[in-house]
């Protein structure tokens, strides 16, 4: 009995532990008072300097911009990828993956020096650079959703429509993709928040003047923080909670329809 | 099926792949071989040891260290308590608890100073108790703190999901066969997720270790990681060559790890319900 309430009372305190902060943070940007420390009162006012404000919403525009645009590529390529490294022999598809491995395990700060350090010699670092950095590190999580679910997938539906007729682009329209929308829909939402929560690489890889929501906050809290960043985490944290949310509804939540922020392909 | 003709779709990401992974690293160990003036060198790996960077290292594998151990010790008896409790939606719980993985990075860390810097919520409250202040932000402490606080639901995911995979009907059968609790543990929980608990500290240590972010904001600047000292040398010193001999040793240190930890397989570590 004592156990049991104490086990109840362990899980309790972690969880204390992992939402406290963000409650503080939400709570604070409702609060009349520029202080940290003395409620006094309920306002708006931070939501509306958070969106008047032309620096923050100009960051706001580049993040969405680039996690959509990066999701996107890195979907395309990676559900090709995809394909391609599932028909392959054993070697073949092992060498892929390797590959696939690096950007995963490689420290980020490593992935950021090292593209900073080519992208410098043929483009001037901006959005185009960190673009091409977010689709590198998004690439790998879209075959390790879509990768999955091929390997799941009976292959011999596929091959009765060809050998009914079907041309092979008709037969991977109508049977192949949707059992892979799951899939590509999870990789591309994952890619998407991977995009919009990343510091180092896009740190390394922007060029002065152009922001990221994660690198205009570091810039500020260097400087000290204002109360519209509060209103802008609790924005973000409800962002999130919208994208995760439409995941779970687009790709159905059966036990094994699993994505995962950590870093690994089998 | 035309095996061949399908494998020419990976042709795209193969070019990225040498494009965006390989050429980027071969700058790296390029820039790492040659000294400012474009000479052959050693000096730049060699670095590592030369005090200040070896100081550096070893602190960031002392807090790497820390932050994974006190990790393991908050996820593992959460694990074992959710594995015996009887909760329907254990799944939901598990989402709950790994769901602020998904807030930005960033912002956690802001939240954790706003919290503990020397006018923050926590020494407001207990100078209004009486207890006067604790100075704990710009000290290791703080940084491991942040480092647990931002990493704790990376390993909370794989011991979860690792824990709550051992059949209920081993440990049944372990127990009706006469083992008590100690026994159960040690010999039946421990082992079957050892591998969880491997790639657990595979994502905690790897990113601690290699960590910035977190001693600047949490370690005003003073205390010195080496991911600290590597970024410095691309942004302050602009000594790219030096940067890059140590991002090699770092690389190094990376390896190593997920060399001894293993990065779990392809199911045991995964599983974001959602």
């Amino acid at each position: 009995m004592i156990a049991k309430w104490l086990g109840k009372v362990y899980i309790g305190i972690v969880m204390v532990f992992l939402y406290a902060p963000i409650a503080v943070l939400i709570a604070l940007s409702f609060n009349a008072s520029k202080s940290r420390v003395l409620w006094t009162g309920f306002t708006f006012r931070w939501y509306r300097t958070l969106f008047g404000s032309s620096a923050i919403m100009k960051a706001f525009g580049t993040t969405l911009a680039l996690a959509l645009l990066s999701a996107a590529t890195a979907s395309l390529i990676g559900l090709f990828a995809a394909l391609g490294i599932y028909s392959m022999r054993k070697s073949g598809r092992r060498v892929m993956l390797f590959f696939t491995n690096i950007p995963l395990l490689n420290a980020d700060i490593v992935t950021g020096i090292a593209l900073m350090l080519w992208f410098v010699r043929f483009l001037p670092l901006g959005f185009s650079s960190i673009l091409l950095a977010h689709v590198t590190f998004n690439i790998p999580y879209v075959i390790l959703c879509i990768l999955p679910k091929l390997e799941t997938m009976d292959i011999r539906q596929f091959e009765a429509a060809r050998d009914l007729g079907a041309t092979t682009l008709y037969a991977f329209l109508r049977i192949m993709l949707p059992g892979l929308m799951p899939g590509i829909l999870a990789g591309f939402f994952m890619a998407v928040t991977m995009s919009m929560d990343d510091f180092v690489i896009t740190y390394f890889t922007k060029g002065p003047g152009v922001n990221t929501l994660s690198t205009l906050i570091y810039g500020e809290i260097r400087k000290g923080i204002k109360p519209e960043m509060y209103a802008l985490s609790s924005v973000l944290f409800l962002l999130v909670l919208i994208i995760l949310i439409a995941v779970n509804i687009l790709t159905g939540s059966k036990e094994d329809k699993y994505i995962t922020k950590n870093k690994e392909i089998g | 099926m035309k095996r061949k003709r399908m494998q020419l779709l990976s042709i795209p990401y193969v070019f990225w792949i040498i494009g965006f992974t390989v050429i980027p690293l071969l700058f790296v160990f390029a820039k790492a071989a040659t000294s400012p003036e474009g000479d052959a060198t050693f000096g730049n790996l060699i670095a590592i040891f030369d005090p200040v960077h070896r100081k550096a290292l070893f602190l960031s594998i002392e807090l790497a260290f820390v932050s994974s151990l006190v990790c393991i010790l908050i996820s593992y008896p959460a694990a074992l308590i959710i594995k015996s409790s009887k909760i329907r939606n254990k799944k939901t719980l598990q989402f709950i608890m790994i769901l602020p993985m998904w807030m930005n990075f960033i912002l956690r860390i802001l939240a954790i100073q706003m919290l503990i810097s020397k006018n923050g919520i926590i020494n407001h409250f207990l100078t209004a108790a009486g207890i006067g202040r604790i100075n704990i932000i710009n000290t290791e402490f703080a940084i491991v703190l942040g480092m647990v606080y931002d990493y704790l639901p990376y390993m909370l995911l794989p011991v979860l999901n690792g824990v709550l995979a051992i059949p209920d009907d081993i440990i049944e059968a372990s127990k009706d066969l006469g083992a008590d609790r100690f026994t159960v543990l040690t010999k039946i929980m421990l082992p079957l997720s050892l591998s969880a608990i491997g790639s657990g500290i595979t994502m905690v240590f790897v990113p601690s270790m290699t960590e910035f972010v977190i001693a600047n904001i949490l370690g005003g600047g003073k205390i010195q990681l080496l991911g600290n000292v590597i970024e410095q040398e691309f942004s302050v010193s602009m000594n790219w060559n030096l940067g890059s001999g140590l991002s090699v040793t770092l690389m190094v240190f990376v390896l190593l790890t997920t060399l001894i930890f293993g990065r779990g397989d392809s199911d045991k570590g995964r599983g974001f319900v959602i």
